[in-house]
């Protein structure tokens, strides 16, 4: 029955799509691949131009711009949705998500605090 | 560079910083220990070479995508850096015992170094972690009733780099040195300008060549079980096994990443002299020990994740129930999975990131024995009026039991930052982690070997030979630990050469005999494989499943053909097998179709010896070594994605050939 299917996801998972779903149209490439253009070409512009006074603010907005970048590569390019293969694309992002949080915030709270309770001149009476 | 002038002075063009001077002519210890390796070497080679079967193992082990026999390969490499890792454990243990009373030991200071670093690295990435995947690659997809892996050609060449980074960690034992620096090599001890000769170099493309391996590996299992279970094997219904392998592959796969990107940037501050770890230039080392636990704490879960799912298939087959608390079990792995990335500054407590946030840290890392406590419970509950049989596979897992509650309750004394601020960097400490790593995930692994070693060759281990290794482990690891806690306690670091007091002697002594006595565990272990293969033919498994289990790995042949199942089973239940045993399963004896299966394929060793050779120009400074087997690595590999002819057909009538052979099998197993 499943067996011929099964074999040749074996050795051929380029031939193993579910058949529902859709792998992307041209119209959806054009659409994503003008998308990015604009999203990268904003962010020269803001800081070749000097837009914002503030370098912090520049700063700010470029991440943004860098965010949207990357949800419209994953909806554009890798087709991830809340129901492509089974619901593992999401779950895998949710994961990736939580643990991309943990190590950074993690690691930036982690740092701080060794930085201002070890650098030199600090004041002991003064740890939190 | 911040100073690569003592290093640079002496490269040539040809040969890098490669000359006869690297060469440890002046190390009596090494050049023994080469001259035994080196004849032991060519004797394998000549019999090999004599018994006409570097065609044999070409054909049918090296190039092999077949996970079965990669699973069998790991263990091989695993086994084998076993007994390097453990030669220097020994050596260690007789050093300790030894240098007392103003005497130094035998051991010079930098071999000391370098042996106990490489002790490390070997028994975490080349012992644990092949033994792990090799148990993984060759259980899983018989577990899920799947032909093969996902990618089978990516599982091959995963094995062979996890081999090349093992070949230049190897290397280094006679052309140069390896590192001095403790096995995660922390900065800016491992630095350039602390660490200005090959050791560092050798232990970063190690494992970076390994690494490699590994990230895919982890990959293609989580891909296999995600895409390639049985028809009707929901999540719910997978063995607790294949349950514990995904999660841990989901840590491999989210994990080493950030150890690459450690190291490289370890790395680019060696080669290119990038200050990411360096004292000064805006560095900071203390990033390096903050990233590289974030991948070091994921990596024990790793480790021990895939133990305590053998532990769950042993206990349940070996007590004849179902698990007690499957439920319980998938929930509790999963919730390990996510804490084991909280609690990664337990590491470092002492590092001065003040009481908020080691008490964070000192509350999730109590918190993750709670899971791990659940599991315990759910194996004694399994064990509770079942009909226990103490074979093998069940001694190890109560070894365990016992064994494991001890190191986690002084994982729990660690997990208090005050009490770690006097435990930290002790012989507390090393007591502790080989406390949960010998007596969870060693034992786990043995558990597995004598449990599916029938599997996989068709015969069962010898009893007798397993139940002395057994012994000698559980009591030598008493005797070898134990004496460190008290040691810990009385406030002796770890990674000391010499001592000054005397009356700490003793405890060495005692910790070293019970080395001793785990050198007689893995001897007997090794008598025991050459004797099971003598009596292969009274230790025959007819049925395929040996030890009335459950799953469905147990339903083909041992050894399995290679196609696995003749045709897909089809799950109703947990315990797959047990199920079709109850229902009155009966095997299909006829209208076999063909089997399409993937091709056996030599890229996999090539591209790993490219690797080793690349490695090997960068340890070395051999740019043009470097250069040229970079660019080999890029063309083989395109090539091969140009070769369209990666499968083939198994007949419909060598398949009802190879079926029939196994009806006659278990015919004169039942008249025997």
């Amino acid at each position: 029955m499943s067996t011929d299917v099964h074999a040749a996801a074996a050795d051929a998972p380029h031939a193993h799509h579910d058949a529902a779903e859709p792998h992307g149209s041209l119209k959806g490439y054009v659409i994503g691949f003008a998308l990015s253009v604009v999203l990268t070409a904003i962010p020269f512009w803001l800081v070749m131009g000097g837009v914002f006074a503030s370098p912090t603010a520049t700063a700010i907005v470029v991440l943004g711009f860098a965010i949207v970048q990357i949800v419209v590569h994953m909806v554009f390019f890798l087709h991830m949705n809340a129901r492509s293969e089974g619901g593992w694309t999401m779950l895998a992002l949710i994961f990736t998500i939580i643990i991309v949080v943990i190590a950074l915030t993690g690691s930036l709270w982690v740092m701080y605090h060794l930085n201002v309770n070890m650098m030199p001149g600090h004041d002991m009476s003064q740890m939190p | 560079m911040t100073d690569p002038s003592t290093a640079a002075a002496a490269t040539s063009f040809l040969f890098g910083r490669l000359s006869w001077q690297s060469l440890p002519f002046h190390e009596p210890i090494l050049v023994a220990t080469f001259a035994v390796v080196a004849t032991g070497g060519i004797a394998l080679v000549g019999a090999i070479t004599w018994f006409r079967l570097w065609g044999y193992l070409w054909r049918e082990w090296f190039t092999s995508v077949d996970h079965k026999k990669i699973g069998i390969m790991y263990m091989v490499l695993g086994i084998v850096m076993l007994l390097r890792g453990f030669a220097d454990a020994i050596m260690m243990r007789l050093q300790q015992a030894m240098a007392f009373g103003g005497s130094e030991g035998y051991l010079p200071a930098h071999h000391y170094d370098q042996i106990f670093t490489a002790h490390g690295v070997i028994m975490i990435f080349f012992v644990a972690m092949p033994l792990v995947t090799g148990i993984m690659n060759f259980v899983v997809p018989l577990q899920i009733g799947a032909r093969d892996v996902s990618f089978p050609f990516l599982n091959n060449f995963s094995f062979w780099m996890t081999v090349g980074g093992a070949v230049l960690v190897m290397m280094s034992l006679f052309v140069g040195e390896f590192a001095k620096t403790g096995w995660l090599a922390y900065p800016p001890l491992s630095g350039i300008t602390y660490s200005p000769d090959v050791g560092v170099d050798y232990y970063i493309w190690g494992l970076q060549i390994a690494g490699v391996g590994t990230t895919l590996s982890g990959i293609n299992l989580l891909c296999t079980i995600v895409k390639m279970r049985a028809p009707g094997m929901t999540m719910m219904r997978l063995p607790v096994f294949t349950w514990t392998s995904l999660c841990t592959n989901v840590l491999i796969v989210a994990a080493f990443p950030v150890l690459t990107a450690v190291l490289a940037m370890l790395a680019l501050d060696r080669y290119v002299g990038t200050n990411f770890f360096t004292n000064d230039f805006g560095g900071n080392p203390m990033m390096y020990v903050n990233l590289i636990w974030i991948w070091g704490h994921p990596e024990v879960y790793i480790l021990i994740l895939p133990a305590f799912g053998i532990f769950s298939e042993v206990t349940s087959t070996f007590s004849g129930k179902r698990l007690f608390g499957y439920t319980s079990m998938v929930y509790a792995t999963v919730v390990i999975t996510v804490l084991s990335y909280l609690v990664w500054l337990h590491h470092f407590f002492t590092m001065g990131s003040g009481a908020s946030v080691n008490s964070f840290f000192g509350i999730t890392t109590m918190i993750i024995s709670i899971p791990t406590g659940a599991k315990m419970f759910n194996w004694l509950f399994t064990m509770y009026r079942g009909r226990i049989r103490f074979e093998l596979p069940m001694m190890w897992t109560l070894a365990f039991m016992l064994t494991f509650v001890i190191g986690g309750m002084t994982g729990v004394l660690l997990a208090v930052p005050p009490a770690d601020f006097v435990l930290h960097n002790s012989l507390f400490l090393v007591a502790h982690f080989h406390n949960v790593i010998i007596g969870g995930v060693l034992f786990g692994l043995f558990a597995g070997i004598s449990f599916w070693f029938p599997k996989a060759f068709g015969f069962k281990l010898d009893p007798f030979w397993g139940k002395l290794s057994f012994w000698f482990w559980v009591t030598g690891f008493y005797a070898a630990f134990m004496p460190l806690y008290v040691l810990g306690l009385m406030g002796v670091t770890r990674r000391l050469r010499v001592f000054d007091d005397p009356s700490l002697q003793i405890w060495f002594v005692i910790a070293g005999f019970g080395a001793f006595l785990i050198a007689l565990g893995i001897l007997s272990f090794l008598i025991q494989i050459g004797v099971s293969i003598m009596r292969r033919e009274q230790l025959r498994d007819t049925t395929g499943d040996p030890w009335d289990a459950r799953t469905l790995e147990w339903a083909t042949s041992s050894p399995p053909p290679a196609y696995n199942f003749a045709f897909t089973p089809v799950v109703h239940d947990n315990d797959a097998w047990w199920d079709m045993k109850e229902r009155g399963y009966r095997r299909p004896l006829a209208g076999f179709k063909p089997i399409h299966m993937p091709k056996n394929t030599p890229t996999g060793v090539i591209l790993a010896a490219l690797s080793v050779a690349l490695g090997f120009g960068l340890v070395w400074y051999i740019w043009w070594l470097a250069a040229l087997s970079f660019v080999a690595i890029l063309a083989v590999a395109i090539a091969h994605t140009f070769d369209y002819h990666q499968s083939f057909d198994i007949p419909a009538d060598e398949v009802a050939r190879t079926e029939e052979a196994r009806t006659r099998l278990i015919a004169e197993g039942a008249r025997a």
